[in-house]
């Protein structure tokens, strides 16, 4: 039994041939360029400052079709695509050097949970601006005292009749001073069980009585916010699902945001486009065609031998999920997995780097290591450090007793 | 090509699960062991398998056998994993089965390929001469004349040596004692004058022997491929092998963990159950990350070998250096968890870690594979 190529049927051949012309005609030049840094993305909002004419343009375009968000439904303003034809649009960007047209918290976390718990209303007011970068979305989650233990959040949210009065603070909020709006855990219910007692709010950043701090990092950047309620008008509408049952909407919005996280253990090139071994064949040289450092040749090796691994794994995930077979469990351990990996090769990054590695400002320029190796260590504590995706997995999968 | 099983595939797959746990289960294997049993497997139990389609899993249907390819011999090897199942599977029907399809004559895959689909001929690799797996590394000779070659040399670790009805005999026709050209491969019978065959009992109660050829006489037709060029022949049936014995060991480190954590559920101490200690917690859910990894690898190198792609030797030497070190771990965790039961002879769990060493040492290590791979990659 061998193997066959994966054909298409003649209707899949059709549609790449058109989205090829279409992203030939309409992706300009500009934005076929491998990306840099954070501003070559499109993160869209109200104060975004696109960086080119181009990068305008490219949204626009591709948002008219719904292509910023191939599989959501078209009556929202997604692209309305089947799995298959969204994957064709990723390989025929991918291949023409697309750029993405837009990323967003609200493309990659909030829009899921509202397709699925969200109000007609909801839905027809907030995720046609996520699909045109209109709004930008920030997550208010954690908190000063409910970190991995996150359910023990205190941000109070009170009825008081036609609305919602919220007081409390949020911190890890990215990009907190650069959102327009926030989807938010609040408690609602002061004497039920943790989790029992949690809703899910959206609201206006420009709303009375919400200020931001922004937190600088051990890396020099700045991205996330400490994030203050002062007695926060809520209008009741915008409770997403039913009040106290926030904690489901949470639990299935946070297994997007560990995927996302996960999955950047396979891309991310931390330090450019060479991969660790060639950069330490750069670097350091053959000898009698090894490495000639052997011990990190071996730590280089293994590392990239669980990277591959780890990629291969993300498929047959892919795979088993499109044949219908259960993974949901999957996602703890490809954020586990992934944030460890993207962690060891930032390290392996620094020792091939040597001392030109440690280079250091108060304004990071392009390609400098050590501010990208000191972002990396966050990976396995943002969205549910890497202790709790084990107990998730000792729990959810091994089946293992709690105490 | 997705990394998912098909539906012949998950019914081969289900059919092997039933019959290793009911034919050959590692109560077997402990029988075997303890009465010193000479042939080291059931026979009868080996033509079941034949008749399972096992012993023909390569073997293309013309030549009496399955056709099911490598995706299929690993399904059948997961389930020799988890069964720790005494069968001559890998050395007849994975190694000398691939040696015969990629260098025999005509004539030797109409006769022999046949005898091994049914299950009838034993044949076995006698190539390794060095402790640690170097497989160029070949001093035995082979020297022609008169349309005949004549053998010399000793050969180590060859599995099923001493019930093998056929051996697979790598030789120098030329060059130096490391170099890749010049080793040839030759089919040698077994019972051939000059032949001596010493069984080696070996840490998991599986079969392994020393060979010695002495002036060992072979006719020019007995050459599998051509002369000087056997490395290339060679190479394939190892990675043949390490791909195998790679979806081996993951049916090892799956049933030994599975194993361990129905342990940890049960096993009570300071009044609670031990699993919910998350010392242990946590290295069982970093050991299930490496399992599902391994899982995906095995498979991937199996569909390599199916399709024949350029890439293939990359996929086995990954999915080989991968399955050494995880089912390395995965049994030494697991006795680990059992405590002290896990040391003692009359409980299973301590065959899985003996099988998990001695597979992990044939045809290369995880250090022979991390060195292999990053060679392959360039450094």
């Amino acid at each position: 039994m061998t193997a066959q190529p994966q054909t298409e049927t003649p209707a899949l051949e059709a549609f790449r041939r058109e989205v090829r012309a279409w992203l030939e005609a309409n992706c300009p030049p500009e934005m076929r360029q491998p990306v840099v840094d954070d501003s070559d993305v499109c993160w869209g909002g109200r104060n975004w400052k696109f960086k080119n004419e181009a990068q305008k343009v490219w949204l626009e375009r591709m948002a008219e079709r719904g292509w910023t968000v191939p599989e959501w439904p078209k009556e929202y303003g997604g692209g309305g695509l089947s799995k298959d034809e969204a994957r064709i649009l990723r390989e025929e960007m991918a291949a023409l050097n697309c750029r993405p047209p837009l990323t967003s918290f609200g493309i990659s976390m909030l829009g899921p949970a509202l397709l699925k718990y969200g109000s007609e209303a909801q839905k027809r007011e907030h995720i046609p601006k996520i699909v045109r970068g209109e709004i930008r979305w920030c997550q208010g989650y954690s908190e000063p005292g409910a970190g991995s233990d996150l359910a023990s959040l205190k941000t109070r949210a009170e009825d008081k009749g036609d609305h919602f009065l919220v007081n409390g603070s949020k911190i890890w909020t990215s990009y907190g001073d650069k959102a327009d709006w926030i989807f938010c855990l609040v408690r609602t219910d002061f004497t039920a069980k943790k989790q029992e007692g949690i809703s899910f709010l959206l609201f206006d950043m420009t709303t009375p009585g919400v200020s931001t701090r922004p937190i600088r990092l051990i890396s020099g950047y700045s991205p996330f916010t400490q994030t203050f309620f002062d007695n926060v008008k809520v209008p009741k509408e915008n409770l997403v699902g039913e009040l106290n049952k926030g904690w489901t909407i949470a639990k299935y919005l946070l297994t997007h945001e560990r995927n996302m996280i996960g999955g950047m253990g396979l891309g991310l090139r931390v330090g450019g486009t060479m991969t660790v071994g060639q950069l330490a064949v750069k670097n350091i040289g053959l000898a009698n065609g090894r490495l000639a450092e052997t011990a990190l040749r071996t730590e280089i090796a293994r590392f990239e031998m669980d990277a591959q691994a780890f990629a291969l794994t993300m498929s047959r995930i892919q795979d088993e999920a499109k044949a219908g077979n259960e993974t949901g469990a999957m996602s703890s351990m490809l954020k586990y997995y992934g944030t460890e990996l993207n962690k060891r090769r930032a390290e392996l990054m620094m020792s091939v780097s040597g001392t030109e590695g440690l280079k250091f400002s108060d304004t990071p320029s392009e390609g400098d290591l050590a501010p990208i190796w000191l972002r990396t260590r966050a990976n396995s504590i943002e969205g549910g450090t890497s202790e709790i995706q084990l107990n998730i997995i000792a729990k959810n999968v091994l089946r293992l007793p709690s105490r | 090509m997705t990394l998912v099983l098909n539906e012949d595939q998950l019914m081969f797959r289900d059919a092997a699960k039933r019959f290793a746990a009911e034919r050959a289960p590692i109560s077997q294997l402990r029988e075997l062991r303890d009465s010193h049993d000479p042939v080291g497997f059931k026979r009868d139990v080996w033509k079941e398998m034949a008749e399972m389609g096992w012993a023909g899993v390569l073997i293309p249907e013309e030549f009496g056998g399955f056709g099911f390819g490598f995706v299929g011999a690993g399904l059948i090897a997961e389930e020799i994993g988890r069964n720790l199942s005494a069968t001559p599977f890998l050395s007849t029907a994975i190694l000398g089965a691939t040696a015969l399809l990629k260098g025999g004559t005509s004539s030797h895959k109409e006769t022999l390929l046949p005898q091994i689909a049914s299950g009838e001929a034993i044949v076995a690799l006698a190539s390794d001469e060095r402790t640690r797996h170097a497989p160029l590394s070949i001093s035995a000779t082979a020297t022609s004349s008169a349309g005949k070659y004549t053998l010399n040399g000793r050969k180590l670790h060859v599995l099923d040596g001493h019930v093998a009805d056929w051996l697979i005999v790598s030789a120098r026709t030329s060059g130096d004692a490391n170099a890749r050209d010049g080793i040839s491969l030759f089919l040698v019978n077994a019972k051939a004058p000059g032949v001596t065959i010493t069984r080696m009992p070996i840490v998991d109660s599986r079969n392994a022997a020393y060979v010695e050829l002495k002036d060992v006489s072979v006719s020019a037709e007995d050459l599998l491929g051509e002369v000087d060029k056997g490395a290339t022949i060679l190479e394939a049936v190892l990675d043949a092998g390490r791909a195998v014995l790679a979806a081996e060991l993951l049916g090892v480190s799956s049933e030994a963990f599975e194993r361990t954590l129905a342990y940890l559920r049960e096993r009570e101490q300071f009044g609670v159950k031990i699993g919910s200690f998350q010392a242990l917690q946590h290295r069982a859910a970093h050991l299930f990350c490496e399992i599902e990894l391994l899982r995906s690898v095995c498979l991937r190198a199996l569909q390599a070998l199916d399709a024949q792609e350029p890439s293939a030797a990359r996929y086995v030497c990954l999915a080989k250096a991968r399955a050494s070190e995880v089912a390395r771990i995965a049994t030494n965790e697991a006795v680990q968890m059992h405590g002290g039961i896990g040391m003692t002879d009359e409980f299973d769990i301590g065959f899985f870690m003996k099988r998990a060493r001695a597979a992990a040492e044939t045809f290369g290590d995880a250090f022979y594979h991390t060195d292999r791979y990053a060679q392959m990659s360039g450094y």
